[in-house]
């Protein structure tokens, strides 16, 4: 292994210790420097991105994040997506069921079930199916346009609030694709059930 | 919009491979230009600092000695810092030391480019582990990579009388390309949304007063480099499907483009090499054809659904949503499949467990051939490797001693890339087997029938591979799991890396015999062909039964 090289010194020792010094080096530059760097950057300029996009209700109060999803038990509210986890964020993910997983099969047709009953002025063959499964984060913030529609004649009959004023709410905060192509129009449930929350105070 | 918003993305690739390859191309050919005098000082410094006091090039041998050294620096550091991450700085939610298969599963997994990940973000890892053993190790696997796949094309070529100097390479790929990305990347992803702070765990009081945790930390610094260096683990236990590493679509595209622009130029940095961009464009197009029919078969697959659920008479027009985001929905989590395993990323922004059988069929198709885009150069080294495979086949057929761009292709070539491309199957297949011979492997599948096959199938593949995504619900943190993905991680990466610096070496001294109307040229539409015939073939050859077994049953079975 020497025919290209004319330093005495390449038994291995000097290239060990170019290795240990560049481990060292990168250790520092890339592990510590530019992660504390780039926080520095974005705490500065940024701050409420860079700390989890809270978001507070019509009173001020800090009642989650708009990224994250929450659970809604109070049938008063738009309900979100299925969530193994129930939107409990310290952790995330899912069950990971195959599509032929009989649990999951059993799960869905609970749901549907559940739905059909608390609903039953809209049709099971309207329910979408975002509204019914889980998502792969288990905290998913949204659901498609389409799930909120379903909601609303149930929310009017247990609040009193007329459909077209929900109606019209849901359509407020649809999002559409971003950049007007990418990705799926959407509604952000919190934002959604926090301006809810202020029509029925 | 499904199908446009999905071209749109690659035609920003197809787009930006040649100015990003022309980069690249400048970054490592040693020759001097423009971009010395804006990165110049800082490699000088590190080149001080690590104590490198000449830049001579570099033996195959000594190339490998340097890489396979500085990695074990790396490993050695690292485990220590995961053993007794409990002790060290910045761990405001109190993390404990982690145990000792697991780390050594974990350090494999990062230094190999894998990103497998037995832990889950928010529970196994400090905020100090995250920064000086992920990130760092997302920055200098990704680097080592590039580098031998630069070196591997220096060879091949023919260009420079050496394979260049490992410390060099190394050092320019974090200078002049990993360091600046990552930086843009982080700051755009920042204004985005993604968080980026060293505070600990947020407590919030939901709308409807309930409490709720919320897991945060520096996500965006390690977002950015996770994708630039095709690393792919996530920052939490669901990847880019949190909303936090992934928090709208134009976050998906922005992470798509990071982890696929570098592979996808690199056969074009391979063309400007060998001085016949032609050859690059080949090699380009197969990667591209053979992607956009696992791609393909991933969306329309998602696309028509679960048909256990769809006969439950809800409205499942949308698609398979389960394991899947509303903010993607098909058309960005299908791409996003595609490409996180043709770029052997292994981030992903739905679970990969959940897909329908044929779709995840096309995730674990791609890995098995390896050779589709590939991550750090790993995917066109291997594609470079089917090439001489190509060239040797179609000589021995018409009676011609097989030569590839100018040098002879003789048997000791032949008998170390025949190692290479025996190696990936056998070290999928064969752990397969003993998983599902033993009790311990057994254990650890989560889903019954076919489809428990795959879990397991998928998870060896990942790994040899060094993708890194997984079937998630495998119950994969055990010691056998921990130990026996790390054997296969290691082999996977080194094996093939050590054995193509060789076959680069042994190029490099031979004479190049000049090119006559007899020489069969692999820079033309029906070397295209053979490239990719090859490739499916012996892919097919090798895989074909354990994917029956596996999702072609599930599918058949579904209905």
């Amino acid at each position: 292994m020497n025919d290209t090289v004319s330093r005495p010194s390449s038994s291995g020792g000097p290239i060990f210790t170019v290795a240990l010094r560049a481990g060292i080096v990168f250790i520092i530059l890339c592990g510590i420097l530019y992660p504390l760097a780039m926080t520095g950057i974005a705490q500065l300029f940024l701050p409420h991105n860079a700390n989890g996009s809270l978001i507070k209700d019509a009173s001020g109060t800090t009642v989650g994040s708009e990224l994250i999803g929450q659970t809604f038990t109070d049938r008063k509210y738009f309900q979100s997506r299925v969530s193994s986890i129930e939107y409990k964020a310290e952790a995330s993910g899912s069950n990971n069921y195959a599509p032929s997983n009989p649990d999951m099969l059993q799960r869905t047709k609970d749901s549907i079930g559940d739905w059909a009953e608390q609903n039953p002025d809209v049709p099971v063959s309207k329910l979408p199916i975002d509204l019914i499964t889980n998502s792969g984060s288990g905290l998913d913030p949204h659901i498609t346009p389409e799930s909120a529609e379903v909601q609303v004649p149930r929310i009017s009959k247990l609040t009193g609030i007329p459909e077209e004023q929900l109606r019209q709410l849901v359509d407020k905060h649809t999002e559409g694709r971003d950049l007007g192509v990418f990705g799926e129009r959407r509604v952000n449930v919190l934002k959604l059930n926090i301006d809810l929350q202020t029509l029925l105070h | 919009m499904g199908i446009l918003q999905i071209l749109i993305v690659i035609a920003i690739v197809v787009l930006l491979v040649k100015p990003l390859g022309s980069y690249v191309y400048h970054v490592y050919s040693n020759e001097p230009n423009r971009t010395d005098r804006i990165f110049g000082w800082s490699e000088r410094l590190i080149y001080r600092l690590i104590g490198l006091k000449n830049r001579d090039g570099m033996t195959w041998r000594k190339y490998a000695v340097s890489f396979l050294l500085t990695n074990f620096v790396l490993v050695a550091i690292g485990y220590v810092i995961l053993r007794i991450q409990q002790v060290l700085p910045l761990n405001p939610n109190e993390t404990g030391g982690m145990e000792q298969t697991l780390s050594f599963n974990t350090i494999i997994s990062f230094i190999t480019n894998t990103n497998l990940q037995h832990y889950s973000g928010e529970t196994g890892l400090s905020y100090f582990s995250q920064m000086a053993v992920i990130m760092m190790m997302m920055f200098t696997s990704a680097a080592t990579g590039f580098s031998v796949a630069i070196a591997f094309i220096r060879g091949i070529t023919g260009k420079g009388a050496t394979l260049g100097n490992f410390f060099e390479d190394f050092v320019k790929s974090h200078t002049r390309i990993f360091i600046p990305a990552a930086v843009i990347v982080t700051l755009l992803l920042v204004a985005l949304k993604v968080p980026q702070t060293l505070d600990p765990t947020l407590t919030v009081t939901t709308l409807e007063g309930a409490v709720q945790h919320i897991a945060i930390g520096p996500v965006a610094s390690l977002e950015s480099i996770k994708h630039l260096g095709t690393n792919g683990g996530g920052f939490f236990g669901a990847n880019s499907a949190h909303p936090f590493e992934n928090p709208s679509a134009l976050t998906n595209v922005i992470e798509m483009l990071s982890m696929w622009l570098l592979p996808a130029c690199l056969p074009y940095v391979y063309g400007r090499f060998a001085k016949n961009k032609k050859q690059g464009w080949v090699v380009f197009s197969a990667m591209m054809t053979l992607f956009l029919v696992f791609l393909s078969l991933i969306y329309f697959s998602e696309l028509r659904g679960n048909p256990a659920i769809n006969a439950m008479g809800i409205d499942a027009s949308q698609g398979s949503m389960e394991g899947k985001e509303v903010r993607f929905g098909i058309p960005q989590s299908s791409l996003f499949s595609a490409v996180t395993t043709a770029a052997t990323t292994g981030t992903v922004d739905n679970m990969h467990d959940t897909l329908t059988p044929l779709g995840g069929l096309g995730t674990l198709a791609q890995m098995m051939l390896n050779v589709v885009f590939g991550g750090k150069g790993v995917g066109l080294i291997n594609m470079l490797m089917y090439a001489i495979l190509g060239v040797f086949l179609c000589g021995l057929m018409v009676g011609r001693t097989p030569e590839f761009l100018g040098r002879k292709i003789e048997p000791k070539e032949m008998k170390l890339i025949a190692i290479a491309i025996l190696v990936h199957p056998f070290i999928i297949l064969a752990p397969t087997a003993i998983a599902f011979l033993t009790d311990l492997g057994q254990g650890a599948i989560s889903n019954p029938g076919s489809h428990g096959i795959t879990q397991v199938l998928y998870e060896y593949t990942s790994s040899a591979a060094n993708n890194g995504s997984g079937f998630e619900g495998l119950a994969d943190n055990t010691p056998f799991w921990n130990l026996t993905t790390g054997l296969v991680m290691l082999l996977g990466r080194y094996v093939s890396m050590i054995a193509m610096l060789a076959v680069a070496g042994s190029l490099l001294r031979k004479k190049t015999v000049p090119e006559t109307i007899g020489t069969f040229r692999t820079d033309n539409g029906l070397f295209y062909g053979i490239l990719i015939g090859t490739v499916l073939i012996i892919g097919a050859l090798t895989f074909l039964p354990s994917i029956v077994l596996g999702p072609i049953a599930e599918h058949l079975k579904l209905g």
